[in-house]
């Protein structure tokens, strides 16, 4: 049975009072209730973790909604000229530079800004190389697992495992590090537990990247103000005046020509221009909802956990944990990963971690894990939920929209999700996170090495567009019922 | 599991991409719209809910009218004419 809706010529099934989807999302939203009343009543302090959890499970319904996909940015554009995402998601940075700037000013932000160096640019490009094959970026690939698409899911088992070992691997890797870097490294005087010298990204971490600088635009400039530091430095000048170039270039570039010729217009003067730019940023609405949406909880996220690390008297919840008699996993400085805000990959670089770790590998005897995030057990680790939360988020809404489907991957998607997995976890693990961490989080507090991250993915996304559709093309060519 | 792209009829077109994950059901879409000739129908079967969001922004860029958009149980059927 089918009904007509209000929009002419969309069509969709007719639902009874409440349709199975319905009743599925409103399961799950129950589940994750019960589920955080039985951890309170087992102990209140719980409460740390399941923050976390309805975060996440926030952003699971605003990623859904907005379709929110770095991927589907740089790779729209270059592949079918569509602009949609990326003005969406450059509209999102927009507005969440503005919310880490009131976080920032009322004093609980959590931002540290990241090296910048080449390594930005070189681990952008084999990320965006990777995302045109999996089909979605790190924070999309869980959303789109929500939907029941699991070959998203095995492009999250992929990150996870590429970026454990990528974080944990000596030998022929070694081969890559400068004798500088080693002797850098050994200079920094490491816990005797950790041996910085046997892996590759130890060198790289402590020998190269603590060197490098890392430092916002306000306090490039010496702003002293903390309002103006982080509204007019952090915000304007390093978020808002950058997008708003980026929009306009994008709308003459891939915009103008299709609206003009929509609207029946021959001479566009600076009118019609800005109507066309407006009518660019309504198109793109959804996506940059969800971006405000995203900004708004992050800020929130931070403020939340601030307060909670205040009441505890803790600065990281494996403090919390230790208390509560789980001291397995924890790092040397008795600390787990504990961002208290929106991110991605490392804690889905703990998943794969303490996998290979429960399977014998060594791998606490590094920086990464042994020193900074720990390796908990998946069922204690607070951002680890966060992920499953965005999961069952994105989830909620699917069914509720009825876009839900189970999807096997075939041997060739399967394929590309693993392989573009492995690159993406490869790449975020060299530019020191993946397109939240090293762009988002960062070009909306000021830190300008996100700009490097996004130059760097565009053209890994752009060579990675090339070879896809010389894949596409080179396919339909050996199929003759396909004859594209 | 392929993509299937068939004549239905007098100018009108199937493209089946069901299966297929982003970045394909658009690509395929704006491959098989390069083969129509102007005023030929293309009917797109897809399963990839963000697919929809770019072959919408697609079609509006290049002129081309998608004029019917059925969605079941997480299956899409859209029409969508090739403009001039």
């Amino acid at each position: 049975m089918v009904e007509q809706t209000g929009m002419a010529g969309v069509v969709s099934e007719r639902s009874p009072a409440v349709h199975k989807g319905a009743r599925y999302a409103a399961a799950i939203v129950g589940a994750v209730a019960v589920g955080s009343v039985l951890a309170l009543a087992a102990d209140t302090r719980w409460i740390y973790l399941l923050v976390y959890v309805w975060f996440g499970l926030v952003y699971g319904l605003f990623l859904q909604y907005g379709r929110f996909c770095m991927a589907s940015a740089v790779r729209d554009l270059f592949a079918v000229g569509v602009p949609r995402m990326a003005v969406g998601v450059l509209i999102a940075v927009a507005l969440y530079s503005l919310t880490a700037a009131a976080v920032t000013v009322a004093g609980f932000s959590t931002f540290h800004p990241n090296a910048m160096g080449w390594h930005v640019l070189i681990g952008g490009a084999i990320f965006g190389f990777g995302i045109i094959f999996t089909g979605g970026c790190a924070s999309s690939s869980l959303y789109k697992t929500g939907e029941g698409n699991l070959g998203a899911l095995l492009v999250v088992v992929s990150i996870s495992f590429s970026q454990a070992v990528m974080v944990a691997a000596g030998g022929w890797l070694n081969w890559f590090v400068p004798a500088s870097w080693t002797e850098s490294a050994i200079a920094k005087d490491m816990p005797e537990e950790l041996a910085v010298t046997e892996t590759w990204f130890d060198q790289f971490l402590a020998g190269h990247i603590w060197d490098l600088k890392s430092t916002t635009v306000a306090q490039m400039l010496g702003m002293q103000d903390p309002v103006i530091a982080a509204f007019v430095g952090n915000a304007l000048l390093s978020a808002i005046l950058p997008t708003a170039a980026l929009l306009i270039a994008l709308y003459y570039l891939a915009y103008r020509k299709g609206y003009l010729r929509r609207k029946g217009i021959q001479h566009a003067g600076l009118r019609e221009d800005v109507r066309g730019i407006w009518s660019m940023f309504t198109s793109s609405r959804n996506t940059a909802i969800a971006g405000l949406g995203l900004g708004i909880f992050a800020g929130l996220q931070m403020w939340v956990t601030g307060a909670l690390r205040e009441h505890y008297r803790i600065f990281n919840f494996g403090e919390l944990l230790a208390d509560m008699g789980y001291t397995e996993g924890l790092s040397l400085q008795y600390t787990v990963f504990d961002p208290g805000y929106w991110y991605i990959t490392t804690q889905e670089a703990q998943w794969g971690g303490w996998v290979l770790n429960k399977l014998g590998v060594e791998n606490m005897n590094n920086i990464f894990f042994g020193l900074d995030n720990g390796l908990p057990n998946p069922l204690i680790n607070a951002p680890g939920f966060m992920s499953i939360g965005i999961i069952l988020g994105a989830a909620v809404l699917a069914l509720t929209r009825r876009e839900f489907k189970w999807k096997v991957p075939s041997l060739e998607t399967a394929t590309f999700a693993i392989v573009g997995g492995i690159l993406m976890g490869i790449g975020a693990r060299i530019a020191m996170g993946c397109n939240i961490g090293a762009f988002f989080a960062t070009v909306t507090n000021g830190d300008l090495s996100g700009w490097v991250f996004l130059v760097g993915m565009a053209a890994g996304g752009y060579i990675g567009v090339r070879l896809f559709n010389w894949w596409i093309d080179w396919r339909a060519s050996r199929n003759d019922e396909l004859a594209l | 599991m392929a993509v299937k792209f068939e004549k239905t009829g007098d100018g009108s077109y199937m493209l089946d991409v069901c299966g297929y994950v982003c970045p394909q059901p658009q690509m395929y879409t704006k491959k098989a719209l390069q083969k129509l000739g102007v005023g030929d129908v293309l009917t797109v079967v897809f399963d990839n809910p963000s697919s929809g969001e770019s072959i919408i922004s697609m079609c509006e860029s290049d002129g081309n009218d998608l004029f019917d958009q059925n969605n079941q149980n997480g299956t899409s059927s859209w029409k969508i004419r090739k403009g001039g």
